[in-house]
This record gives structure tokens, C-alpha cells and sequence, in this order.
């Protein structure tokens, strides 16, 4: 029994090291930030866990060991003194040199971590609301500039530019496998530059508490190569599919005529909010909500028939459709690839 | 014997701070609650009509959370495109005292649900009806006529005119009657 607890222990902890693997892991780094930061955490916590391991001995070490009985317990012993003192010294100087040699890690870190984007073509602008991102392409020439919602396409083996701010209340931006966190910050601009080496999908997640529905606030790094991230660019800067089928056709004059259009837009409609996610190729999209749900039907219409059952709080207000009309505009929406 | 006890009573208070505020974010309809007129007048051939009334007015009047989201809405729906926060413009003033229509929350939800002659749209369709009533308790709270304890604070951006709960109360011009 006292053998199988440590294992017991043991087996557990390996099954907990199971979550740092996957597509939202610091520990399981896809870009150059993330490995930098990673190596410095393994090396920082081995070298620390080392210094520990020794000061335990050290401490116990004199606790197991039996007092030699001593004559004149009260004499002074100037050669005892002098070694004592010069094991002081040498721990002192030890100590000093590993902080000094981490912080020199650390800041050689930090440098490269700044390099990363110092050759950045592609800037997108990350904007955090109560409780999605709001997602800005830039571009030198104004009709290319794209605005999406929640999924972040970047080409992959490139470094990207994100300028980080908000609209209400501090948010975070962190995609562990890719980068640190960074806050945005309303009436602020931060940037961060990110690269993943490889194409992939990377989970990120709001990482300051910003309201009730925090926890649903979560995005998407899509990294393609550089082929596939044009071609997606273009399509994104389409207008909407026109819908061809009757259904479609009636669920677009709803949409229009019923409160949707007050705060959402889809490009080549009348529809021009701007204050909740563009709609424009929605279906196109892996998640709805911020991802929240993924992108089906039957969760675009549980979605519009009951927002704040899903995501309570949130800015999306119960619109009272009948089955027909909720069937109508959800097939009107996920013909918007 | 004591300590516990005490340390078992704050614990309980600490508790309390788990209780959120409750605020009604899924309404039961949220199609047009009183889709009857809302008499302008209490004119009426043939005698005294009883005036409309809803009970949504008085859940929604002088509540905190539903005049932030009025504050909010009022951005986001461009109300100051015509009423240019309030100050009046294209639209009439809103912080004034001047009311055309009433200044009670039914004449307010009525004006924005069904629009008023020479300009104001009808939004019945494309606000919500909650919604509707939240940014009528906003419209009351620019002229001062919420108490300064619910209606909403300081914006995060430069302000035309002071904060909500520092209006004065444009009837009185802020003098006690």
C-alpha cells in the first residue's frame, strides 16, 4: 500500500500532463514565441527545482545526523567558524550567479521575442468586445481592407502584426501554443507580433476577466500557407452570396426588415452595423459566438432563438421569430460561406 | 470556542458576495407588449379614457442596469444622428423639458416603436420590444427625470454634456419645487 500511493500519485500526473498537449497549450509551443517562452519555463523550473532539492538536503541533512556528544559544548572552535563561513560565502556566490545568469536568459528571451515582427508584411487589427474580436485586415489599398469576426487567418512561416486594443473593457489576448498574453486595453494600442511555423488551427482564449460571459470569449488562429491565405483573403472580400432558394430569399428580406440589421453587416446588403460581428461569410466560419458553439444549423438557429439561454449577458438581444421565419433566416445565413 | 464562531460567520458573509445582481436578460415576448395606442391627450369624446399603462414601464423606469443599455443602444443605434446626444438637432432636444408627446415611458416607448409625424421612423420592427423600453428609460434620464443614484455615469469618451446622473432636473431647472 505504501508502494501503489506514489505511483497511484504519479499515474495521476501524467494523466494531468495530457492537457498540455493540443491546440491550446504553452507547454506545446507551434511558433518561435512559444518555444522561446517554453524552453525558459522548463529551464527555469528545472534549474529551480534542482536548487531546491539541494537546500532540502542541506536542511535535512544536519536533522538526521545524530549530535556528536562534545566535551565543552561552550568552547570556541575557530577552525569550525571559518568553514561555516566559507560554505556561506560560496552559497551566496552561487545564488547571486544563478539569478544573474536567469535574468540574463530572460532578456535574451525578451529580445528575440521583439525581433519576431521586426519584418512583418501583414497587419491585422484585434479589437475585443463584451464578448467576441473583432478582426481587421490592413492594407495599403482601401477596398482590400477585410473585416471579420473570432478566426484569425494568417499565413503560416510568416510573422504577423496584431495591434491589440478594445472597445469597453480590458480583454487579453493569448494564444498559448503561439505567444504570451498581451491585454487590450481600451483607448490603447499593443502590439504583438506572432508566427507559427507550421499551418494549423490554434485556440486562443480572452485571458482577463471582462464580464460574465468571459469564459465564451474565445478565438482562432487559422495558419495556411501563404497560397491558400490569399485566395482566402479574396473570398472573404466578396460581397454576400445572393441566396438562390425561396427560403434563403425570404430569410434575406427578414434579416433586413427585423432587428438583425440594427447592429449586424453583411457586405453587398443594406445591412451596415458595425457594432456586432460582420456577417458577411458567417457560414465560413468554424464557430459561432465566439466560439461558443460550432457553425451548423441547427446551432445558427438555436443561436438566434435563444442568445441569452446560451450565452447569457451578451449584447444579443431575443428576437421573436415563428419556426417558419427562424428556419428562413438560418437557411438565409448559412448560405454565407 | 469564539473564534470559530466568528471565523464561521464571516465565512457566511464572505458568501454573500456571491449573490449577483439579477438582471432579466431573456424577456418572455419579445414582440410589442401593449400594441394599443398610447393616448397623447387625456381629450376624448364621450368621456375620460383610462390612460394606457404598461406594466413594463415601471419595471424598466429608473433601474439601473436597463438605462445602461439605453445609454448603450442610444450609441449603437445612431440616435444621435438626429437628436445629437440629446442637445437636439435634426430631432428635437431630449434633455429639455419640452416634451411634444409626454414625457411618461409609455408616450417615449410609443414614440420610438411606431415614430411620430415630420421624422421620427418607426422602429417597431427592428428594435426588440425590452429593448425598446430600456432606451426609453435612457430618453427620461437625459432631462434629469431618473434619480441620480440609477441613471448612468460618465462616458469613457468626451462628453457633451454632464453625465446622466448629474443632470439637473430640466423641469425645475434643478430647484426644488
Amino acid at each position: 500500500m505504501k508502494r501503489l500511493l506514489p505511483m497511484a500519485f504519479a499515474a495521476a500526473g501524467t494523466v494531468f500532463l495530457q492537457g498540455c498537449a493540443g491546440w491550446q497549450s504553452a507547454l506545446d509551443p507551434k511558433g518561435p514565441a512559444a518555444s522561446e517562452l517554453a524552453w525558459l519555463i522548463w529551464f527555469f523550473a528545472g534549474l529551480c527545482a534542482v536548487v531546491w532539492v539541494l537546500v532540502m538536503i542541506a536542511l535535512a541533512a544536519p536533522l538526521m545526523m545524530r549530535a556528536r556528544a562534545q566535551a565543552q559544548p561552550l568552547a570556541v572552535d575557530a577552525g569550525a567558524d571559518d568553514r561555516k563561513l566559507r560554505v556561506v560565502m560560496i552559497a551566496v556566490g552561487l545564488t547571486t550567479a544563478i539569478l544573474v545568469g536567469l535574468t540574463l536568459l530572460s532578456f535574451f528571451a525578451d529580445r528575440t521575442l521583439a525581433a519576431i515582427g521586426s519584418d512583418a508584411v501583414l497587419t491585422v487589427r484585434v479589437t475585443g468586445h463584451q464578448w467576441w474580436w473583432e478582426v481587421r485586415y490592413e492594407d495599403a489599398t482601401p477596398s482590400r481592407i477585410l473585416t471579420t469576426a473570432n478566426e484569425i487567418h494568417i499565413p503560416s512561416g510568416e510573422p504577423v502584426r496584431l495591434l491589440l486594443t478594445s472597445n469597453d473593457v480590458i480583454h487579453s489576448f493569448w494564444i498559448p501554443s503561439l505567444a504570451g498574453k498581451l491585454d487590450l486595453i481600451p483607448g490603447h494600442m499593443n502590439v504583438l507580433d506572432i508566427k507559427a511555423d507550421k499551418p494549423g488551427v490554434y485556440r486562443g482564449q480572452c485571458a482577463e476577466f471582462c464580464g460574465a460571459q468571459h469564459a465564451n470569449m474565445g478565438t482562432f488562429i487559422i495558419a495556411e500557407p501563404r497560397a491558400k491565405f490569399d485566395a482566402w483573403w479574396n473570398d472573404q472580400l466578396q460581397p454576400a452570396a445572393a441566396p438562390t432558394a425561396d427560403e434563403a430569399k425570404a430569410g434575406e428580406e427578414l434579416f433586413l426588415r427585423r432587428p438583425c440589421v440594427m447592429c449586424h453587416r453583411i457586405g453587398g446588403t443594406p445591412a451596415g452595423g458595425t457594432v456586432a460581428p460582420d456577417l458577411t461569410h458567417i457560414a465560413s466560419r468554424q464557430t459561432l459566438a465566439a466560439g461558443t458553439l460550432t457553425m451548423s444549423r441547427g446551432n445558427l438557429a438555436a443561436w438566434i432563438a435563444d442568445p441569452q439561454g446560451i450565452k447569457p449577458g451578451s449584447n444579443m438581444p431575443v428576437v421573436e421569430f415563428s419556426g417558419d421565419e427562424l428556419n428562413a433566416v438560418v437557411a438565409y445565413l448559412e448560405g454565407l460561406k | 470556542m469564539r473564534a470559530v464562531v466568528a471565523t464561521l460567520l464571516l465565512a457566511i458573509l464572505a458568501l454573500a458576495g456571491c449573490q449577483r445582481e439579477e438582471r432579466d436578460t431573456r424577456p418572455q415576448s419579445a414582440r410589442g407588449s401593449g400594441e394599443q395606442p398610447t393616448p397623447v391627450t387625456t381629450l376624448e369624446p364621450g368621456g375620460q379614457r383610462p390612460p394606457g399603462s404598461d406594466n413594463k414601464a415601471a419595471s424598466f423606469e429608473a433601474n439601473a442596469f436597463h438605462m445602461s443599455e439605453g445609454k448603450r443602444l442610444f450609441g449603437w443605434f445612431n440616435c444621435s444622428g438626429c437628436h445629437a446626444n440629446g442637445g437636439g438637432g435634426m430631432g428635437p432636444a431630449l434633455m429639455d423639458e419640452k416634451w411634444i408627446y409626454g414625457s411618461s415611458m409609455e408616450s417615449i416607448h410609443s414614440t420610438i416603436r411606431d415614430g411620430r409625424p415630420n421624422g421620427m421612423p418607426r422602429f417597431g420592427d427592428k428594435i426588440p420590444d425590452d429593448q425598446i423600453w430600456e432606451l426609453a428609460a435612457f430618453v427620461r434620464s437625459l432631462g434629469g427625470n431618473a434619480p441620480s443614484s440609477a441613471a448612468p455615469q460618465r462616458n469613457d469618451d468626451m462628453m457633451a454634456h454632464p453625465s446622466e446622473n448629474r443632470m439637473p432636473d430640466a423641469a425645475t431647472l434643478g430647484k426644488s419645487p
